[in-house]
């Protein structure tokens, strides 16, 4: 357990920042829950599964959220892990499946659904959705976190905690988004291409793991930083193996093989 | 080339592409079971190697993490090429099975050589004289890449000779 004076041992005065991405989280869920209700008065019915994803990935972040909040003040590292692997791995993969800008658009009116499109075509949303820049954003961040002293900062300031996790999730997000292609987009990239840049964000996760469990960041205990370091690395196999699997689906599904004549069907 | 409508002796092409994919799969098949078994069995079940021994370079970590990500990806690739090459009836099942020596080979021989001999990521064991080990580990990556070899052209030939009997 971690004694007073450590990074991890945080005041009461987080506890509203915790507070804030929980209901942050709620509020995603309800706002998914009307949308599905609105597409089906709108006679575009929307798959219950994808329902079901986007519940499960919202749980699964406030699970992660008070793994390790301000609140706990005696979560360690491995607490802080554990909320790493849910909050920013697991629940925006899930909620990526759930295809949320598809969703919107179709449960919109026209003019809303095409303003909401040509927001989606403007040059800085497609420049941080390509999965080149996503997959920097999300492991680049990541570096930042665990390399610099910014874990530090993290846990001794509220708004730091917040504009910390709210990166760490958004950044997931979109980059579980681009690389399982599966919202409207006019550019899309190559299976090839977000393969390679699957691997090489694989390979960020895996290297910062290792990296973490040779430099602990500041304050955290060497036998604590080696077991939160094996957390993430083999944690992060399995929530990432979710998302090959999930990739992979997505090109299988485009390579079916198609009739050469449309078939009458009896 | 359009091989999603390809027939399995359709064309000497399709056959061919068929049969490089087949090669393709099982390599990459043969590459993630091969680190699989490496984590599995030397990682976890005998803690012969070291998760991460510390004296590694900085070379020699980015190298273990893009090969344990291109592993962990290749190994589910894999399974989807394979649906992808059955439902299309083309899977060559001789080309496939050497793709995958061949492809386990040469990751267990690059592991031998490069990562643990010239990077010293870790060693096969510790506290024991691992020249023994050494050998064993590199003398069956070669075999195996032998093997692969020899299976990936009968699958060749095999196909070259049903082809042949089609068109008597």
């Amino acid at each position: 357990m971690n004694m007073n004076g450590s990074p991890l041992n945080h005041g009461a005065a987080g506890v509203w920042a915790a507070c804030i991405l929980a209901a942050g989280m709620a509020g995603l869920a309800i706002l998914y829950i009307l949308a599905f209700i609105r597409s089906h008065r709108r006679g575009r019915s929307w798959p219950p599964h994808r329902l079901i994803l986007w519940l499960s990935g919202a749980s699964a972040a406030i699970v992660g959220i008070l793994a390790s909040s301000p609140a706990q003040a005696h979560a360690g590292f491995v607490a802080h892990m554990v909320s790493h692997l849910l909050f920013g791995m697991l629940a925006p993969l899930l909620m990526a499946l759930a295809r949320p800008v598809t969703l919107l658009l179709r449960a919109l009116d026209v003019t809303h659904a095409r303003n909401l499109a040509s927001l989606l075509k403007m040059p800085p949303l497609r420049f941080v959705t390509h999965p080149a820049v996503a997959g920097i954003l999300n492991i680049g961040g990541l570096w930042l976190l665990y390399a610099t002293d910014v874990f530090g900062k993290m846990h001794a300031n509220p708004f730091c905690y917040l504009s910390v996790h709210g990166h760490l999730f958004i950044a997931g997000y979109v980059f579980s988004s681009a690389i399982l292609g599966n919202e409207p987009n006019p550019h899309p990239s190559s299976h090839v291409f977000r393969a390679l840049i699957l691997i090489l964000a694989l390979a960020g996760h895996s290297i910062l793991s290792k990296y973490v469990y040779a430099h602990p960041p500041a304050g955290v205990p060497a036998s604590e930083a080696e077991a939160g370091a094996m957390l993430m690395y083999y944690g992060g196999d399995a929530v990432e193996a979710l998302l090959i699997f999930f990739f992979c689906r997505t090109w299988y599904v485009a390579v079916r093989p198609r009739p050469r004549l449309p078939q009458v069907k009896g | 080339m359009d091989l999603n409508h390809a027939k399995p002796n359709g064309s000497n092409g399709a056959s061919a592409a068929f049969r490089f994919r087949s090669i393709g799969s099982g390599a990459l098949f043969g590459l993630g079971f091969v680190a699989f078994i490496d984590e599995t069995v030397f990682h976890q079940l005998l803690h012969w190697h070291h998760f991460y021994d510390k004296s590694t370079t900085g070379v020699g970590l980015v190298s273990d993490g893009l090969f344990h990500a291109f592993s962990w990806f290749a190994t589910l690739a894999a399974f989807f090429m394979l649906s992808d090459l059955r439902r299309k009836n083309g899977l060559n099942a001789m080309s496939w099975w050497g793709g995958m020596l061949a492809g386990g080979g040469a990751f267990q021989l690059y592991d031998g050589i490069i990562q643990h001999k010239l990077m010293e990521i870790h060693q096969i064991r510790y506290n024991v004289d691992v020249l023994p080990y050494d050998v064993a580990w590199n003398v069956i990556a070669a075999a195996m890449i032998a093997a692969g070899i020899l299976l990936i052209r009968s699958g060749k030939r095999a196909r070259a000779a049903r082809n042949g009997g089609k068109r008597r």
